[in-house]
């Protein structure tokens, strides 16, 4: 149907990957962390559904992982938000060398 | 139906753009332009799962994290945040070791991709119909995923009541 299979795709996320991974290391604020690690559950959802779609188009467990990825994804942003909140109101910063103790 | 042609093209299109915004989302010092790019990326990620026709995915992509968790993360940049400021610098050693890592991690990803040598699926269509997977979703039998659904739902729930005990204003203690 066309020449574009599923390595192109794994190149995508791999890339996708490798940019919040970057991120994740240089970044020392608490939002952008959480946005680098957003960028690396979205590869990894790319990955199963490519994986689904080109080597088992007969099943969907792929498509549920995504699903059940997404719906943790997004408890975990809510509960880390609410925790860098917190943080705010104890320390008046989010910079996470500013937050070594984690007293209260 | 699309040719050949304009299905590569629209992929190379969508990868320029999933990545370039992901770059910039990482890479920018105001951090609400970070958001925003970050935006732009879940987005594209949208448009690839509708580029190999799994809709439903691509509805819940764009339901649930450019219009949830997006949102979020911009609120509570108003809420913490001085938006007009520019982050400081990561220090030159950091950057340099950092994308030394990112860009050799990538490297070695990719070459094993590339000689792996994946082996096509069985040629049936791909049959992602919302029925199909809500049937699933729902059907307790070996291949259902009945339970899962279930256990997701309470940890919803947990981390519903959670947030709001975490984010809960302590009262002050009266002696």
């Amino acid at each position: 149907m066309n020449n574009i299979g599923i390595e192109q795709i794994l190149f995508i996320s791999t890339a996708l990957f490798f940019i919040g991974v970057y991120g994740l290391f240089t970044r020392r604020n608490m939002i952008t962390m959480l946005m680098a690690v957003e960028l690396i559950l979205n590869s990894v959802n790319i990955n199963f559904v490519s994986f689904n779609k080109y080597l088992y188009p007969e099943r969907l467990d792929g498509v549920f992982f995504t699903i059940f990825i997404i719906a943790i994804a997004a408890a975990e942003a809510a509960v880390a938000i609410a925790i860098i909140i917190n943080i705010y109101r104890n320390h008046q910063s989010i910079d996470v060398e500013d937050s070594e103790e984690m007293k209260y | 139906m699309l040719s050949v042609n304009a299905y590569s093209i629209i992929f190379y299109l969508l990868a320029a753009f999933i990545i370039g915004n992901g770059v910039l989302a990482m890479t920018t010092r105001k951090i609400f332009r970070a958001a925003i790019f970050l935006l732009f990326s879940l987005i594209g990620v949208a448009g690839l799962y509708f580029w190999m026709h799994v809709e439903f995915v691509a509805a819940v992509q764009v339901i649930v994290y450019v219009g949830g968790i997006v949102v979020l993360i911009i609120f509570s940049i108003f809420l913490t945040q001085q938006t007009g400021k520019d982050m400081p610098r990561p220090t030159n050693t950091r950057m340099i070791f950092s994308a030394l890592a990112a860009i050799l991690g990538a490297a070695l990803t990719y070459s094993l991709i590339r000689q792996y040598g994946f082996i096509g699926g069985s040629g049936d269509q791909f049959n992602v119909s919302p029925q199909r997977i809500g049937d699933q979703m729902l059907d307790y039998q070996d291949t259902g995923y009945a339970l899962p659904f279930e256990v997701i739902s309470i940890l919803l729930l947990a981390a519903m009541i959670g947030c709001i005990v975490i984010a809960l204003k302590s009262k002050p203690q009266e002696s």
